[in-house]
């Protein structure tokens, strides 16, 4: 492993930018977020992001194709796959399992060129939590936030930054550094490492996550969920906004939609969409979730039990709590599924008296 | 608090009781000390959750669309400032006064979660808000922190603790929290900048918008039966746009269309993920109305109609009257 004095960390980025666009976390107007090196504000390796980087795999408006009547003959151009290298600095345990959660969606059979594209030119250099939030509940995941899991693990410790180049692409990226960068060895397994992953562990017993489970059984109580009266309960007060589904690492509906660029050109994007959204998936007859409890339903039951469902297991859901965060009437994936593996206890229990 | 909590729960199971509601709109306790869902209760028995304290923002009134609609009655509790959305609401024609039953809560000023976080409080286990100073509890020590410090901003330039509309009040009403800021300060440090200082601002501002239209699913005032931006027949129903500028277009339309009903109450520069100043936008617009044709609230009662919509003789050209303004203040 090697480090680095946390004083040279603009010297790192400045490096990692010679081999790639950087994308990473900094701090403008009181506010941390990933965003492009080169933009405002200060790299920020403390706060937690309000949204998902998963904007650098999925951008929430990407072109696909300009069209441009010529005469009684349609032009076509399809937009050209992004290219060029990518590196995504700083990003936790929680949000690499996010990046996963996104392959297993658009890397599937057929694959999007596009999210390939990105995602092959992508190298992550992940970040070790040291002061997990009382919204955090990735170890329901069986993630370890001491342990990213990415190209190159990175940790923040004791004034330095800990670099652990793990796969191909992380050795690669930190051979072609070079002499840019003043990395020291630091051993094996350093000591300071060491103490912030048991000072974490401490913390997080303290924290009102901590021993949160979600059921698995979920997955195989499709009708019983979906018909389970906790909708009605929770899903009234439901603003119907997408600020879960846009701070969301893991969720991933996109719309495609046409806007007229001049009086012959026409442009073809995709961009972000909701299942909250009241004119999402429309079809001849308009949105087949005609209500806010339909909808509300929908999100939840995708995540904790449609996508395992489809996935051997995996929830679409990665304990960031980002949603535990934002959402302005303080509902919430951990109050649903409370509430909803409560109830489905509860039918049970009643079931085999 | 607490006694406040206690009695709203005795009052939500008399109302649900004797007929007069068929539900209660209020706050359901959340996972956190501080994250109180807003709900809809039906029965006695649900009401063990219901909870009221320093954290309980969110304004109630706009539920009211939804259960006036489904024709229910509805019994909902409100702070002095969401007394104000009803009014308007009811001036609308959105909801049905036969159908609300307004039940005055008293409020001593609401806690921003996200200014006790950026004071330094991480891992939040408990939260004590003893009045004039807040004990946070974290995972790594207790911090305490001045309560004025912490206060949501819209508590800032607090409207006071009048009830515009309540059929009963429970409680003793509590002191406003402090000294009321000037509202408008802020946006005239806005106008005094140059136009190019000011572009950047709002540009600065909403680029951040990732269009998750919460500033306007939580506006009392946005209360259109399917919003122009979500109609796919329109022709404006953009979800997010390739041309970025387009973004800032939804905040300005939406400015002019909620300006003489936007009671200011803050909710949207709340509830925006990314931290922009909506409120400084409807701010102007309320600002301006003052200007031009006298001190109007909206909300304040549910008769009077907003000043654009009527027409005085002697009613200055706005354009003109604003300009007249600027010049008396010194600017261009």
């Amino acid at each position: 492993m090697r480090k680095l004095n946390l004083a040279d960390l603009d010297k790192l980025l400045g490096a990692l930018a010679r081999e790639g666009r950087v994308y990473a976390p900094f701090r403008r107007n009181g506010r941390t977020d990933f965003a492009w090196y080169g933009a405002a504000g200060e790299p920020d390796l403390e706060n937690y992001t309000v949204k998902a980087p998963k904007d650098v795999l999925f951008p929430q408006v990407e072109p696909l194709l300009e069209f441009r009547q010529e005469g009684r003959r349609l032009a076509l151009q399809a937009a050209p796959l992004p290219q060029g290298k990518v590196i995504a600095f700083g990003v936790r345990a929680c949000d690499i399992r996010g990046f996963a959660v996104l392959d297993k969606v658009f890397l599937q059979d057929p694959q999007d060129e596009y999210y390939k594209a990105r995602r092959d030119s992508l190298t992550v250099i992940g970040l070790g939590c040291s002061e997990p939030e009382e919204t955090c509940f990735c170890r329901t995941f069986g993630l370890d936030p001491a342990r990213p899991g990415a190209d190159v693990d990175t940790w923040a410790a004791d004034g330095c930054l800990y670099w652990d180049a793990r796969t191909e692409k992380g050795k690669a990226l930190t051979d072609a550094l070079g002499g840019s960068v003043p990395f020291a060895d630091a051993g094996e397994e350093p000591a300071a490492v060491a103490r912030q992953a048991a000072a974490l562990r401490d913390r997080w017993d303290k924290l009102p996550l901590h021993g949160l489970h979600f059921d698995e059984r979920l997955a195989a109580q499709e009708l019983p969920a979906f018909h389970s009266p906790v909708w009605e309960k929770l899903a009234p007060t439901c603003l119907g906004c997408c600020t879960c589904t846009y701070v969301c690492p893991t969720c991933h509906c996109f719309d495609v939609r046409d806007e007229k660029t001049g009086p012959f050109d026409t442009e073809r994007y995709r961009c972000w969409d909701s299942c909250m959204d009241r004119d999402f998936t429309q079809m001849p007859h308009g949105n087949p979730r005609k209500g806010r409890l339909e909808r509300f339903r929908q999100r939840y039951m995708h995540k904790l039990v449609y996508f395992p469902e489809d996935h051997e297991g995996t929830f679409a859901c990665v304990g960031c709590g980002r949603c535990l965060k934002a959402c302005p009437v303080n509902l919430n994936i951990v109050k649903v599924e409370r509430a909803l593996a409560a109830e489905l206890a509860d039918t049970a229990k009643e079931g085999s008296e | 608090m607490q006694k406040i909590e206690e009695l709203m729960r005795e009052k939500a199971a008399a109302l649900l009781q004797d007929g007069t509601a068929d539900c209660v709109l209020a706050w359901r306790r959340g996972e956190f000390p501080y994250d109180h869902a807003t709900a809809v209760f039906h029965t006695g028995e649900e009401l063990e959750e219901l909870t009221y304290d320093c954290f309980c923002p969110a304004n109630l009134a706009k539920y009211l669309i939804q259960t006036s609609r489904a024709g229910q009655k509805a019994a909902v509790f409100l702070k002095p400032c969401d007394t104000y959305g009803v009014n308007q609401l009811l001036k609308d024609h959105r909801i049905r006064r036969d159908l609300v039953h307004a039940v005055g809560t008293p409020c001593g000023g609401m806690l921003d979660i996200r200014k006790i976080r950026a004071a330094g409080c991480r891992g939040i286990v408990a939260i004590e808000d003893r009045g004039g100073d807040v004990a946070v509890t974290c995972a790594g020590g207790p911090v305490t922190l001045p309560r004025a410090a912490v206060l949501l901003r819209k508590c800032l330039a607090c409207k006071g603790n009048d009830y515009k509309i309540a059929d009963e009040e429970i409680g003793a009403k509590q002191a406003v929290p402090q000294a009321p800021a000037d509202r408008f300060a802020e946006v005239e440090a806005i106008e005094a900048m140059t136009p190019e200082g000011r572009f950047a601002f709002w540009q600065q501002e909403l680029s951040r918008c990732i269009r998750c239209n919460a500033c306007r699913d939580v506006c009392p005032a946005c209360s259109c039966e399917q919003c122009i931006f979500d109609h796919p027949g329109s022709g404006a129903d953009g979800k997010a746009y390739a041309d970025a500028s387009q973004e800032a277009l939804f905040h300005v339309i939406r400015a002019f269309h909620v300006a003489g009903r936007c009671t200011g109450c803050g909710e949207c520069g709340r509830v925006c993920p990314e931290g922009i100043r909506l409120d400084l936008l409807n701010g102007k617009f309320a600002k301006d109305i003052n200007t031009c044709f006298g001190p109007y609230q909206p909300g304040e009662d549910a008769e009077t109609p907003a000043p654009q919509f009527t027409f005085r003789p002697g009613d200055p050209d706005p354009d003109t009257a604003v300009r007249n303004e600027d010049r008396r203040d010194g600017h261009a």
